[in-house]
């Protein structure tokens, strides 16, 4: 240990500086994330001052404007319809995809790297190409500002990268460990909960994580076919978008209220974060 | 484009006995399929034909009786409107912007943290946290916090060395656009490359040092070359996601001051105007930007597919 230490040093000096630089950038990045902390828990006086206050006197005013106690209406019901929108949605991407992510990998069926690129160009249809038709098949049927279509929605979503990401994991199980099982006589659930489970379980909490996220932040879909009733989080955020006086506090609030189950999420998967993101292309 | 894709991959030797009920296996192994391909069909395919199709009438949502064929009417319309071109070119320049200035910000960035030194964990931890916050949100944060003229944070700054107060949304409405989203970009592009970093071959690297190469060199002539396809993979991707920005244009401009792209301008065209036809040729429009995008990219995750998945 010491000794590859001592190797390094004669460049240590401008590694030092390069990781200064490293700090400094990432704290650049994260300024505006902290003085949106901070700056939440000003009044709103003192958020609305420039120069910016920084010592300024801590509240909770802004969090208790935010939840509807000083008037206006409450975010919860809109905190709710995205929760049963994001969670509902990710058991059904999961439901479909682990079923299809098997027969992908573990048991491939023919020509399933084309099924698989089929899955990928999916993914690739802007939302605004099906927008429409949908809105009107919504009219029609009655379905608008119902959260359940929101529900199928993020499902068509997510479920190629979810596909994406479970072959990927899948794949990682030897097939060799499955065929020792199968030899000493394990039938295929056994095989599936003792065998396959445990090495892909990591993989699969990461893509559910994943599809929470991207359920989570949707706006255009929610902002289209919801109303009153089903209003999603994001849609209720819309309505910061024009000033009202002094609110600065209270919007500061609320992003970050709303940010806060992506923040944890998106810290939970941070390993499998790439993976996710770049559909399995990169490991 | 999908059959180039197609690997050879041993079939496993499970399957290799033919037995007389070999079609039913055949579909056994398909059915737990099926489900998933069928939803996606159902509820991504359909529409788009559906869009395909209304993108051929005049229709008026508010006029439905006036509905009638007007072949490529409404592409004519998108094509020669020169709201609507502007829109087509918006889109092209804030796509290409924040993806090339977020793919050398997240290349500078990846370097910097594939280096070891003390408290990378949080660093890295604070350079994703921008990608992690609700985008409604971060455009939010965008506008009234740091862009506002008079309390913005932006401004506050520059108030301490006595620079000038602008309003950022007024005088420079798409760069205040693509900030915001570079700022949010910019961590995905870092995560992409970084991992492309993380997969060099390090002796080869340990080999050319030892041959003399400097830190330039090794850069120049091993480490860009590798990380050619995870730089095309993260500009792909990126514009992927950003040619259909909706939240930040919304938000900070609500399109207005020449930022509307087309995802905003479809939204626009049927949701408020109900010129359903229009909105239909636009959406189709984007579809196939979107297609030119995704054969490259599709070609670029396939090879990296076949890389890594070769097994």
């Amino acid at each position: 240990m010491s000794a590859t230490a001592t190797h390094v040093r004669p460049r240590r000096t401008r590694g030092t500086g390069l990781g200064l630089a490293a700090w400094v950038l990432g704290i650049v990045f994260f300024l505006p994330i902290a003085w949106m902390a901070l700056t939440s828990f000003h009044s709103e006086p003192d958020a609305a001052k420039n120069p910016p206050s920084f010592g300024a006197a801590l509240t909770l005013d802004g969090y208790r404007e935010f939840f509807g106690t000083g008037g206006g209406a409450s975010p919860w019901p809109a905190i709710v319809n995205s929760t049963v929108a994001s969670v509902v949605s990710t058991l059904c991407v999961l439901l479909l995809a682990l079923p299809a992510a098997y027969a992908l990998s573990v048991r491939p069926v023919r020509k399933w790297t084309d099924v698989l690129f089929f899955f990928l160009s999916t993914k690739m249809l802007p939302v605004v190409a099906g927008l429409l038709p949908i809105y009107l098949f919504a009219k029609n049927t009655g379905m608008l500002d119902n959260i359940w279509l929101l529900v199928i929605l993020y499902t068509s979503m997510n479920l190629p990268i979810a596909v994406w990401m479970m072959q990927s994991f899948l794949a990682e199980v030897p097939v060799a460990v499955i065929e020792a099982a199968q030899i000493d006589g394990a039938r295929l659930p056994t095989v599936l909960t003792r065998v396959v489970a445990p090495i892909a379980l990591p993989g699969i909490a990461a893509t559910a994580l994943i599809c929470f996220i991207f359920s989570w932040n949707e706006l255009l879909f929610a902002r289209v076919l919801t109303g009153v009733v089903a209003e999603t989080a994001p849609v209720f955020l819309t309505g910061f978008i024009t000033s009202q006086g002094l609110f600065l506090a209270k919007v500061c609030a609320a992003s970050l209220v709303v940010s806060l189950p992506v923040l944890a999420a998106g810290f939970a998967a941070q390993d499998k974060l790439v993976q996710g993101l770049s559909l399995g292309a990169v490991k | 484009m999908t059959a180039t894709t197609t690997a050879r991959v041993a079939a496993p030797p499970v399957h290799t006995l033919r037995r007389p009920s070999a079609r039913l296996r055949a579909w056994a192994t398909r059915g737990p399929l099926l489900p998933a391909l069928i939803f996606m069909i159902v509820v991504t395919q359909l529409p788009f034909v559906a869009t395909l199709v209304i993108s051929f009438f005049d229709w008026n949502a508010l006029y439905p009786k006036a509905r009638r064929f007007t072949g490529l009417g409404n592409y004519l319309d998108v094509l020669t409107d020169a709201d609507l071109r502007h829109s087509v070119w918006t889109t092209i320049l804030l796509t290409v912007t924040v993806v090339l200035v977020s793919l050398v910000l997240g290349l500078v960035l990846a370097l910097l943290l594939d280096r070891r030194f003390r408290g990378r964990g949080i660093v890295r931890t604070l350079l994703i946290a921008p990608f992690l916050v609700v985008p409604v949100a971060a455009a939010l944060l965008w506008k009234h916090v740091l862009y506002n003229p008079e309390y913005g944070l932006l401004n506050g700054l520059l108030h301490y060395v006595g620079g000038p107060q602008p309003d950022w949304i007024s005088t420079t409405p798409l760069l205040a656009v693509e900030a915001s989203l570079v700022w949010q970009w910019t961590p995905f592009m870092m995560l992409i490359l970084l991992a492309g970093l993380q997969s060099r071959d390090h002796q080869q690297i340990e080999a050319a040092r030892v041959d003399g190469a400097n830190d330039w060199q090794v850069f120049r002539h091993l480490t860009l070359p590798h990380l050619r396809r995870y730089l095309e993979l993260g500009a792909l991707l990126g514009s992927i996601y950003i040619v259909q920005n909706f939240d930040a244009v919304f938000t900070l401009t609500s399109g207005g001051l020449g930022t509307a792209n087309l995802p905003y301008t479809v939204y626009q065209s049927f949701y408020q105007a109900h010129e359903n036809g229009l909105a239909s040729a636009a959406g189709v429009l984007v579809v196939i930007g979107s297609i030119v995008i995704a054969t490259f990219a599709l070609r670029v995750v396939s090879s990296l597919f076949r890389e890594e998945g070769s097994r």
